[in-house]
């Protein structure tokens, strides 16, 4: 065979030509100069030992995240403790990954969770699937769902890591009254969503 | 449509977008956009209603013979005309602006709850908003709002904010359905869709305007907030509840059946359906579902067991037994064909028979004489000049064929008789008028004479009619009300047919078959029907053991049940129900929804449908019995649906002669005086059918019972309007309030199946001489 019909890859960085021009390799290059110039190539070893760490004894310590980081989401309330959660799947439609399932059902007068006439009875986040681009949070027209910074999502079990309702709700904060329960006297679903209430009417109780 | 009737029609080619096209004389201009594929937005436009131009969407630039229209005109509105120019929004910038200004004002009001609405992702207004509409809004003054939502009926929730007052369930209430108790109130800016107040919603078609209003105005109450388009999964499939062969969609999540919708078939159901067949599906999940096949031990009760013990022990009880086969009305063609082939080479037998609902000797003559060889069909109904409604009512007992008969009554004014004893609402609506079989005249060979299955209750009445057609040369149609009952006779699940209408007297017929299942010969001893079946039961020569598949012995006469008490009973069953509890053995078959197969329509024609949930683990009745079969070592060979297909295919239809109709006299009506009176009684749409259960906001709409009387028995028996009454046989009574109503001074009725009113329970026969006292 005349030419080698196979063209390299990467380009030729001479050793072909010193092979062809039967140049001898010698040790000569490789032969250590001196104790002093090895020890060059520790120094910087030796200087980081003194530098600032970056890395974190995880999970001994713990470092907060960037203020904006995609955590696991959060359901939010209201002030008053009703959820803002209204059922609707846009999350669930926006999701790229197919990681979100939302079942809506009916406010009765008995069982109210959220103003208006609609919440969500299911909500489930599969953080197998979740790739945390946050498109859930911009399509929810309630604000209902956003994220925290929590990121330690890892479990044992598939099932575990179907985040169901309960586990996604955000914690009560004082004042709030758990969900089911009637509106605040007098509002309507629009004075919600307009942030007119500050916090539960007495009347709201669920004796 | 013949040829004659296409060259009768005027053509007419007008210019659209710079585009020629002809269309028929009287096409509408967005009709002819569309042939072109120019889609004009429109909201108030249905091809099956009259146009409106309520909504003014669909505005265009038109131009005839160099004169322009002023304005932009809707083209939902004009008739195409010859040397029409017509321009829309893609080449004219007039129309395009006119369409915009015309989105900004319906949207104005519109509330932006497109999130928790539940036409949101499959709403007209949404996606034309979108391609029709201004990006932004320019609108910062408040919405109308209303209070919402305001129930319009039990079934349906109107959100009149989200209305854009286009007409169209106004227009369908009144030209489709006859129901005009929806309608738009008030005028200008108040303008609103309301009801009657002193009117209820009852219409049996209601659930069409959910699945026609172009927003979500109104929305079905059973359906709100379950789910979003996206969500499902739709699956074309055929209505099992009637035999009008509706084309139907059903919609799946998760595997479970979340809505239904009318499927469009132009020669059946057009674009509709009834309420029944949309909302009708929580029986599925309302009864406990037979989850495993169960045996009875010797303690009597039921146990769990595994499908080889529960075979074995069904083979067991049927070896060597005299067994008979119940089919039941509901069954698809397929599962029919399995019973029948199951009877014939496994029992060795032709006691078969779907009829579970009072039946004759008469209407056994009729359905393997005459029934399997009509081909009346929709389109004759269309071209019908009088319709002779035997013992029918179409708008109870097949919704679609009162749909076709409605609209010709509006068209042309054809003339409905009927054998009813009084004139119920649906035939009012069709302006019926009362007659009798021997009185009725003036009928053509384009009229038709419908026969219902109550005809089979009184003697003479089949023989009457086969009589009047052959003598006017009318069309006859056999309707049955359940949806397998054809594709059942077809299939030979009956005890005078083998499948394909092959008569079992018949020798040449029996070779035919038994040749092509591979068995040496058929039974040829006539069958027994299923009151025989039953009656015969506990008797020295009768049957020893049953195989029955999905009936209701309360349809069948009040003794049924007791009846089948001391036999040996296998239950091929979806859900547990009175059979399954006294059954000795029960296999778990599939529903409708989770098998494929085929009903077959009054017309005759087959509606095939696939398996909807496709991970549903249940099998059809035609593989149980296969397997069955199999057990008992006569095997029928049927391992699948498809399988079975393929073998009623290659069978094909009887060609050979069938046997003639024998004709029964009618017998002298019971003499009534006095407190007696005939006992007349139909099943209404919606009562308490097995299939309906689990549908509270459908029950909501069903009819009140009430017993109808004359005013002169009323007089008689010194009750107004609302008085109870107490109809009573020998056996029991019935108390419902009575209403006073144009019926015939010898009859009281009642329905059938309804609340309060089972009558076959309660009076053990479902007509008769009965006596009618005050409460």
């Amino acid at each position: 065979m005349a030419e080698n019909p196979i063209t390299p890859r990467y380009p030729d960085l001479g050793l072909t030509a010193a092979a062809k021009a039967e140049m001898k390799i010698t040790g000569q290059d490789l032969e250590a100069k001196s104790f002093f110039a090895q020890l060059q190539g520790f120094w910087v070893t030796f200087i980081t030992m003194f530098k600032k760490v970056t890395t974190v004894n995880y999970p001994e310590v713990k470092e907060p995240t960037a203020e904006r980081f995609h955590g696991r989401h959060q359901l939010n309330r209201y002030d008053d403790g009703l959820e803002k959660c209204i059922g609707c799947e846009l999350c669930a439609w926006a999701c790229p990954a197919d990681a979100i399932m939302v079942e809506g059902a009916d406010n009765t007068e008995e069982a109210r969770f959220s103003p208006g006439e609609r919440y969500g009875k299911v909500y489930q986040i599969n953080y197998l699937r979740c790739v945390f681009c946050g498109l859930c949070i911009e399509a929810c027209p309630t604000r209902a769902l956003t994220m925290t910074n929590e990121y330690e999502l890892a479990d044992s079990t598939r099932e575990k890591l179907i985040f169901e309702k309960d586990d996604l709700l955000g914690p009560m904060r004082a004042g709030m009254i758990p969900a089911p329960h009637p509106m605040y006297p007098g509002t309507t679903d629009t004075d919600y969503y307009k942030g007119a209430i500050t916090g539960p009417h007495p009347s709201q109780e669920v004796k | 449509m013949s040829t004659e009737q296409l060259t009768e029609v005027e053509m007419i080619t007008v210019v659209i977008d710079g585009f020629e096209v002809t269309v028929p004389k009287g096409t509408l201009v967005i009709r002819a956009a569309e042939k072109l594929g120019i889609q004009i937005p429109r909201f108030c436009d249905h091809p099956l209603l009259s146009p409106a131009g309520a909504c003014r969407q669909c505005l265009v630039d038109i131009e005839i013979n160099g004169r322009a229209f002023p304005k932009p005109q809707a083209s939902c509105t004009i008739p195409v005309e010859p040397g029409m120019i017509v321009k829309t929004q893609l080449t004219s910038p007039v129309a395009d602006k006119a369409q915009k200004g015309v989105m900004e004002l319906l949207l104005i009001n519109h509330p932006l709850d497109c999130p928790v609405c539940d036409k949101g992702g499959e709403c007209p207004l949404q996606n034309q908003a979108m391609s029709n509409g201004r990006p932004t809004s320019r609108y910062e003054g408040v919405k109308r709002t209303y209070d919402k939502p305001v129930a319009i009926s039990s079934q349906v929730l109107l959100d009149r904010e989200r209305c854009v007052l286009c007409a169209r369930c106004t227009r369908f209430s009144e030209e489709i359905a006859g129901d005009p108790f929806i309608t738009l109130n008030e005028r200008g800016a108040l303008q609103q869709v309301g009801i009657y107040e002193d009117k209820p919603f009852e219409s049996y078609f209601s659930g069409n305007t959910v699945q026609i209003c172009p927003v979500g105005a109104l929305t079905g109450t059973s359906y709100r907030f379950r789910a979003r388009p996206f969500d499902l999964v739709s699956v074309d499939s055929a209505c099992e509840h009637c035999a009008s062969g509706c084309a139907m969609r059903t919609d799946i999540r998760r595997g479970k059946t979340l809505r239904r919708l009318a499927g469009d078939d132009a020669s059946v159901n057009a674009e509709w359906n009834c309420d029944k067949g949309r909302w009708a599906f929580k029986y599925l999940i309302t009864r406990e579902r037979v989850a495993t096949p169960m045996v009875r031990g010797s303690d009597g009760e039921l146990h769990e067991a595994s499908w080889p013990e529960a075979l074995a022990a069904a083979a067991a009880g049927l070896k060597s037994k005299r067994a008979g086969v119940l089919v039941g009305g509901r069954t698809t063609r397929e599962d029919a064909y399995g019973y029948s082939k199951f009877a014939r080479v496994s029992l060795g037998t032709n006691d078969i028979d779907f009829r579970a609902r009072p039946h004759s000797d008469e209407e056994t003559s009729f359905l393997s004489s005459i029934a399997l060889g009509l081909s009346t069909t929709y389109s004759d109904l269309d071209k019908a000049d009088h319709v002779v409604l035997v013992e029918f009512e179409p708008e109870e007992e097949s919704p679609i064929v009162f749909l076709r008969l409605y609209k010709q009554v509006r068209k042309r004014a054809i003339h409905i008789s009927t054998t009813a004893p009084r004139i119920s609402r649906g035939n009012h609506k069709l302006t019926a008028v009362r007659t009798s079989l021997s009185s009725v005249s003036g009928l053509t060979a384009k009229s038709v004479i419908i026969l219902g299955e109550r005809a089979a209750e009184t003697g003479g009445t089949i023989s009457a009619a086969v009589a009047l057609a052959a003598s006017t040369g009318a069309k006859l149609a056999w309707i049955p009300r359940r949806a397998g009952e054809r594709g059942a006779l077809e299939s030979g699940a009956f005890p005078s047919l083998l499948p394909g209408g092959r008569p079992v007297s018949d020798a040449s017929a029996r070779v035919d078959v038994a040749s092509a299942w591979g068995v040496s010969h058929l039974p040829q001893n006539p069958g027994r029907s299923t009151s025989e079946i039953l009656q015969g039961l506990n008797t020295p020569d009768g049957l020893e053991a049953v195989v029955i598949g999905g009936v209701d012995p309360a349809d069948i006469s009040a003794d049924a049940l007791s009846q089948l008490l001391n036999t040996f009973v296998v239950s091929l069953e979806v859900s547990h129900s009175a059979i399954t509890a006294i059954a000795d053995v029960i296999l778990p078959v599939a529903a409708v929804v989770e098998k494929q197969g085929t009903f077959v329509d009054w017309q005759g024609h087959a509606r095939g449908f696939e398996k909807a949930i496709d991970d549903a683990q249940t099998r059809s009745d035609v593989r149980i019995l296969s397997m069955l079969a199999d057990e008992l070592g006569a095997p029928i060979n049927l391992p699948s649906v498809s399988a079975t297909a393929r073998e009623i295919q290659s069978l094909g239809t009887w060609d050979g002669a069938r046997a003639a109709f024998e004709k029964t006299s009618a017998g002298s009506a019971p003499r009534t005086e006095g407190t007696t009176a005939m006992l007349h009684s139909w099943r209404l749409l919606l009562d308490l059918g097995t299939l309906q259960e689990g549908e509270a906001n459908l029950a909501g709409t069903a009819r009140t019972a009430r017993a109808h009387i004359s005013a002169s028995r009323a007089a008689a028996l010194g009750v107004k309007n609302d008085d109870r009454v107490r109809v009573s046989s020998e056996r029991g009574s019935l108390t419902l309030p009575a209403v006073i109503v144009d019926i015939s001074d010898d009859c009281v009725w009642v329905p059938r199946n309804s609340l309060n009113s089972q009558v076959i329970p309660a009076l053990g026969f479902s007509s008769g001489v009965v006596t009618v006292v005050k409460a």
